[in-house]
């Protein structure tokens, strides 16, 4: 029963609604594309599950295998398995991603529990070769001077090391160059197999043609307004929003 | 404040009651420090007699007792540099510190009086059993001889001279007296000039022409109750080609009841001499840090400060190069923490005074909550100077929004075929930022840690190595302390 269970879930920036009432359950080994145009809430809430202190859920839940997960600290949530590749990915000069990703992994050991070195170097490296990434990048800082699509792929680099049980991608195909996509894509099916459960968050067919998702659902105003399997983002592409907007959403 | 003149009745301290403070002096002097094993102490409060009282019980000769009564007039005729400082200097209550505490001085606490919270840092820091007791001021005494007598051992050999300050006016007198008080006279600030008169402990080092002391020496290794005090006189001289590192300063807070602390630091490099000095500091929130630390470079010669301040309720200090020979090079490498109710008044001072000569200024600032962090420097060329050079970098980086910073950086270049570079900067540890490694599984604490740590990491990087591992285990205690 590993599943992240969103239930009725309303969030609101200040005193702005955002999400008005989302419910989604994602379970391990699914991908679920989420759909809809700009400024509808995908990123508030995919925010808000890894729980960003800007964001404030009024009501309904977030349950992690059953558990509500909406009083644990950001910290906590991703160490219980929570992952969140953003949209717009932070910058932190000065910090090695070797380092960064050490202080992650480091992070999710048991008390006095230390990190094997030799170990980690060589599990970095291994993901770098998979996602093709120059392992001159173990000593760049963290998305410092990155380009947006170097950005993105560090990004999924982070979640192949840490390995979470759900991962929210905020847009991880923009930026990516057409080879770029796929190595990413093959990435994140490689993960998939290893039982993650995705909540891909896209305004792309293309992603959806190398990471084939099991359910796809349009997102409008803050709701999920249909769902079905991969055919319906093909049928959104083919009809654009106006469909959603006229036949979608109850007047 | 104790502007008390010189006539004025002397308040009544313990020191006056005690028979006669020369009789307990250990006269079989211990290899390598001198033994004093009885238990005197000046008393509170600053006068005449104090000084008189410090230097009869150091068994001074006569030029020093003068030396020193001279300072204490230049330091009560001074006035509070409260014009362009902070006014908070005021609160430095003169009477009711105690200016001279021998090294056989009685603990005035026992361990278990030690809080937890510092019994805690010493354990996270790893300070070893025995020290720790010395720290917390359970002991006065923290025995490192074998430790320091290695180095010594193995420096004396090639002619280096590494004894304390009292050790070394004693037995190097003519040596001492010829650098002492030349590169930072009495007058040069209020508190070089209460140095100036109460001084005790601190290091004296000679290092012969020529050689080069492969092993950094370390102030660490003979802490004792006078050498870790308050007052420390440190004077290094490296004569032609000689080459010295010298480090002070544990990073393991030293927890007293004494609020200030004023030391005075002269190095004198000559002829293509090059001196390191190197400090890791870190204050308990009480203190108050006033410290005036300047080097002269000869010709060709070399003075490079690395300077780390943590905590502390204040810190005023700006080490400086005299750079007064030909193609001589100064450099001032500066690390400051300010965290909530600490302000860092830091920086530098380069006055050129040869042609060819090069200065450099990396100062780094973190200030935290309602920590404070100044930057004030002072970059000197006069116009009659050829091809010198300066280059100045401030960065400061504020962690929450009520933090403060300011940059005065005071640069003057007159004449032609000079060059200054100045750069400034000012980032912030944003939400987002922290947000970002807090969703890779860190905690706030270890996310502010990592981005204070990226942010010096070009700097710690110059460090010799057990330091600026220290300095990372200094980093992330601080930041996890000040996370809500
Ligand atoms: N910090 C903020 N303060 C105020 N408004 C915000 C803030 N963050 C987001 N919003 C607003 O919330 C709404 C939803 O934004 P969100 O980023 O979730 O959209 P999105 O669906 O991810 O859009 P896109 O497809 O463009 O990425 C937008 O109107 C946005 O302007
Ligand atoms: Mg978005």
């Amino acid at each position: 029963m590993s599943q992240l269970e969103i239930k009725d879930l309303h969030i609101s920036i200040g005193d702005k609604p955002i999400v008005k009432g989302l419910t989604l359950t994602v379970r391990r080994g699914e991908v679920h594309a989420l759909m809809g145009p700009n400024g509808t809430g995908k990123s508030t809430l995919a925010k808000a599950i890894a729980g960003h202190p800007s964001y404030t859920i009024t009501s309904g839940e977030v349950l992690l295998d059953g558990r509500s997960i909406l009083a644990m600290h950001p910290d906590e949530r991703a160490r219980a398995g929570i992952f969140l590749a953003f949209q717009y990915p932070s910058e932190i000069p000065g910090v090695s991603i070797a380092n960064f990703l050490r202080a992650a992994v480091q992070a999710r050991l048991g008390e006095g529990e230390e990190l094997d070195a030799t170990a980690y170097y060589k599990r970095l490296y291994s993901k770098m070769d998979l996602l093709q990434i120059d392992r001159k990048f173990t000593s760049r800082s963290v998305n410092d001077g990155f380009s947006g699509g170097e950005k993105k792929r560090c990004e999924i680099l982070q979640m192949a090391m840490l390995e979470p049980a759900f991962a929210l991608m905020d847009e991880t195909d923009s930026g990516l160059d057409i080879d770029a996509l796929r190595i990413v894509a093959d990435g994140v099916n490689a993960l998939r197999s290893t039982n993650l459960g995705v909540l891909m968050i896209t305004h792309y067919q293309r992603l959806l043609g190398y990471i084939v998702p099991d359910h796809v659902h349009v997102m409008w105003d803050g709701r999920i307004v249909k769902s079905g399997d991969k055919s319906l983002a093909l049928e959104l592409e083919a009809k654009g929003y106006d469909w959603v907007k006229n036949e979608l959403v109850p007047a | 404040m104790a502007n008390l003149p010189a006539t004025a009745p002397v308040p009544a301290s313990p020191a006056d009651t005690a028979e006669n403070p020369l009789s307990g002096i250990d006269q079989a002097a211990g290899n390598f420090s001198y033994k004093m094993d009885y238990e005197f102490d000046a008393g509170t409060g600053l006068s005449e007699k104090t000084v008189r009282y410090i230097s009869a019980v150091k068994k001074e000769a006569p030029w020093i007792l003068e030396f020193r009564l001279n300072a204490l007039k230049t330091f009560l005729a001074k006035p509070m540099p409260t014009h362009w400082a902070t006014k908070d200097l005021e609160n430095i209550d003169f009477d009711k510190i105690r200016y001279y505490l021998s090294s056989g001085q009685k603990p005035k606490r026992t361990w278990d009086e030690v809080p937890d919270d510092i019994k805690k840092t010493f354990e996270r820091l790893g300070v070893p059993e025995h020290e720790r007791k010395f720290l917390a001021g359970v002991e006065a005494q923290f025995d490192s001889e074998a430790a320091y007598s290695n180095i010594k051992e193995a420096v004396s050999k090639q002619g280096v001279i590494f004894v304390n300050s009292t050790e070394g006016l004693r037995e190097h007198p003519d040596l001492f007296r010829q650098f002492f008080g030349k590169v930072i006279p009495t007058g040069d600030n209020k508190f070089s000039a209460l140095n100036s008169a109460v001084f005790s402990g601190g290091s004296f080092i000679y290092v012969p022409k020529g050689v080069k002391v492969a092993m950094p020496l370390q102030a660490y290794f003979r802490i004792n109750a006078e050498n870790f005090g308050q007052f420390e006189r440190t004077l290094i001289i490296a004569d032609e080609g000689a080459e010295v590192t010298y480090m002070e300063g544990c990073t393991a807070p030293k927890f007293s009841t004494s609020t200030l602390h004023s030391a005075v630091v002269e190095l004198v490099a000559l002829k293509g001499a090059k001196i390191q000095y190197i400090t890791v500091q870190n204050w308990a929130n009480n203190v108050f840090n006033l410290v005036t630390k300047r080097g002269v470079a000869h010709e060709d010669a070399e003075i490079k400060w690395i300077d780390c301040n943590i905590g502390s309720r204040l810190t005023m200090k700006y080490p400086g190069v005299v750079l007064k020979g030909r193609r001589a090079r100064g450099e001032v490498i500066s690390i400051a923490l300010a965290n909530d109710g600490q302000h860092q008044d830091t920086g530098a001072k380069m006055i050129h005074a040869a042609d060819e000569t090069t200065s450099n200024i990396v100062a780094k600032s973190i200030s935290v909550g309602q920590g404070r962090s100044t930057y004030r420097g002072v970059v000197h060329i006069p116009k009659h100077l050829k091809g010198c050079k300066n280059n100045t970098e401030c960065d400061a980086l504020l962690i929450n929004t009520n933090s403060r910073t300011d940059t005065y950086p005071a640069i003057t270049s007159r004449g032609e075929g000079n060059s200054t570079q100045h750069e400034a900067s000012v980032s912030k540890v944003s939400e987002e930022q922290i947000f970002y490694m807090q969703q890779r599984g860190l905690t706030e604490g270890q996310a502010m840690s990592l981005s204070v740590n990226g942010f010096i990491n070009d700097l710690a990087r110059q460090f010799p190595m057990e330091y600026s591992v220290e300095l990372k285990r200094l980093i992330d205690l601080e930041m996890e302390g000040s996370v809500g």
